[in-house]
């Protein structure tokens, strides 16, 4: 299968440097926000910008955590992959500038079923969107990111795939067409 | 993997290793889901149950209609002291009307041994044995299983005791099945006259000695005597059997370590065991009442997702 590489290791980290400085920017000293990682794709992505924000702009009480959305999603039953769930840390959100973060943004269904999912914790004074990957025109809900660090235009038939390479560090974005 | 083996819930004999696996782990996270301050998911909002119970319960019932609620599903709720039961219908079609008005799931505590495998048979909805006379109570095993393994990880060569009523009690013959599974080992403890003579064909290790038993042990499960079920006289008088088979504070006392407590409940406090035993550090007695709904939320869950809603 021929892989179509849209962003290599460097671009990904110009893009996450990037992300990094427009979170500082909204957000400041953190002490009242917390990044929120969507199970099980987000979990690299909000490791990579924890990283950033903690090691390159020593930011010392980084709030963070994972949400899994398994039992909120909307195909239950209707899907013919059965999913599993995934851990879900103590989330404190009650009051909280929130940001999800999530590698790709497609139909927009998992930001739906995030929003219901994180209320169960308390009410977040706001929620905002952090997504490395936007697919434009394949929404099919009005959600938006408030942060995205590359807008792209794929066909139906066709998945974004982020390879976050533990090891070598050598990430990558690319396109597939669907078997 | 993740999907389970069954379609129904009957007994543990039908059940694998995966499954059992798979059961604890989504537990897991409604266990942390049921500790969040909204304790619901909406996964079976589409789902409709009836718990039929045709004898008396109290923490089964609730715990299941807890589990239900905490999914979302619909529930209704029946019981045979208020129903046509009385006026001779029977159980295949008293279920039958019930599931007209469009109830995928049923939930069924019945006297005779058999019942809920009788209704998987005959009637087109998900069927969770709540108890069936003296065969099985499927969920009460594996929460006990659950939260044996809470307190010391896996199971497999762990030394489990089970006290009491063996011969009329459903929680121990899913007890045994549900342990054996895991690798336990299982030792049964009681009057001869409360132990089935075939027992030890199980690979059940049978012994009378209460005392040694306990020694044996790392976990103790005491077990209710069943007055209900008993047709005959099994032992001298009540007292003889607290005096020999009930576990008290002096006997923990004696014993060189640490045993964990359990009891299915309801507990005869003074009988099989006494108030500060059931009340001590090394009880997990309100444990198994707390993990009871996680592990009812996870089977009624993995047991709705092998129904996939008609497209």
């Amino acid at each position: 299968m021929s892989k179509n590489i849209i962003l290599n290791d460097k671009e990904i980290d110009i893009i996450l440097q990037r992300l990094a400085c427009q979170l500082i920017e909204n957000h400041q000293d953190f002490s009242n926000s917390i990044l929120i990682g969507l199970q099980p794709r987000g979990k690299s992505l909000l490791n990579r910008i924890v990283q950033i924000l903690t090691q390159t702009y020593n930011i010392s009480e980084l709030n963070y955590g994972l949400l899994d959305i398994t039992f909120y999603r909307d195909d239950f039953r209707r899907n013919e992959k059965i999913l599993e769930a995934n851990t879900t840390d103590n989330l404190q959100v009650e009051g909280k500038n929130v940001v999800f973060i999530d590698d790709v943004l497609f139909t927009g269904r998992t930001i739906r079923a995030a929003l219901t999912a994180v209320e169960t914790f308390g009410r977040p004074s706001n929620i905002e969107l952090l997504t490395l990957i936007d697919r434009r025109f394949s929404r099919h809900l009005p959600i938006q990111p408030d942060y995205r660090g590359r807008q792209i235009d794929v066909y139906d038939n066709q998945k974004v795939v982020v390879d976050w390479d533990k090891e070598t560090r050598k990430d990558c974005v690319y396109i597939i067409n669907k078997v | 993997m993740n999907e389970l083996s069954v379609n129904h819930l009957l007994g543990i004999k039908h059940l694998n290793i995966n499954d059992l696996n798979l059961i604890f782990k989504t537990a897991d996270h409604f266990k942390e889901v049921i500790n969040r301050s909204i304790k619901k998911v909406p996964s079976l909002r589409d789902i409709t149950i009836a718990n039929l119970f045709f004898e008396n319960s109290t923490r089964t019932k609730l715990s299941f209609e807890l589990a239900e609620k905490r999914l979302s599903a619909d529930v209704i709720n029946f019981s045979s002291s208020q129903s046509s039961v009385k006026k001779g219908e029977t159980l295949i079609d008293t279920v039958n009307n019930i599931l007209s008005m469009k109830v995928d799931m049923v939930v069924l505590r019945h006297p005779n041994p058999g019942a809920a495998e009788l209704l998987a048979t005959n009637v087109d909805a998900t069927i969770i044995n709540a108890g069936d006379g003296a065969n099985e109570h499927p969920t009460q095993a594996l929460l006990d299983s659950y939260s044996m393994r809470e307190k010391l990880g896996d199971l497999k060569n762990k030394n489990i005791l089970i006290v009491g009523d063996i011969s009329h009690s459903r929680v121990a013959l899913s007890n045994i099945y549900a342990l054996q599974l895991q690798g336990a080992n299982v030792m049964v403890c009681g009057p001869k006259t409360l132990i089935p003579k075939y027992l030890h064909k199980l690979g059940v290790l049978v012994e009378h000695d209460f005392l040694k038993a306990l020694k044996w042990c790392n976990v103790v499960n005491m077990l209710r005597l069943q007055n209900e079920r008993m047709t005959d006289s099994f032992f001298p008088s009540v007292r003889e059997y607290v005096q020999q088979y009930g576990l008290t504070s002096d006997i923990l006392n004696s014993l060189d370590k640490d045993i964990y407590i359990m009891h299915p409940g309801p507990i005869n406090r003074g009988v099989e065991i006494s108030s500060d035993v059931a009340d001590s550090k090394n009880s997990i007695i309100l444990d198994q009442v707390e993990n009871g709904v996680a592990i009812r939320m996870s089977i009624i869950y993995l047991l709705a997702q092998k129904k996939p809603l008609n497209k």
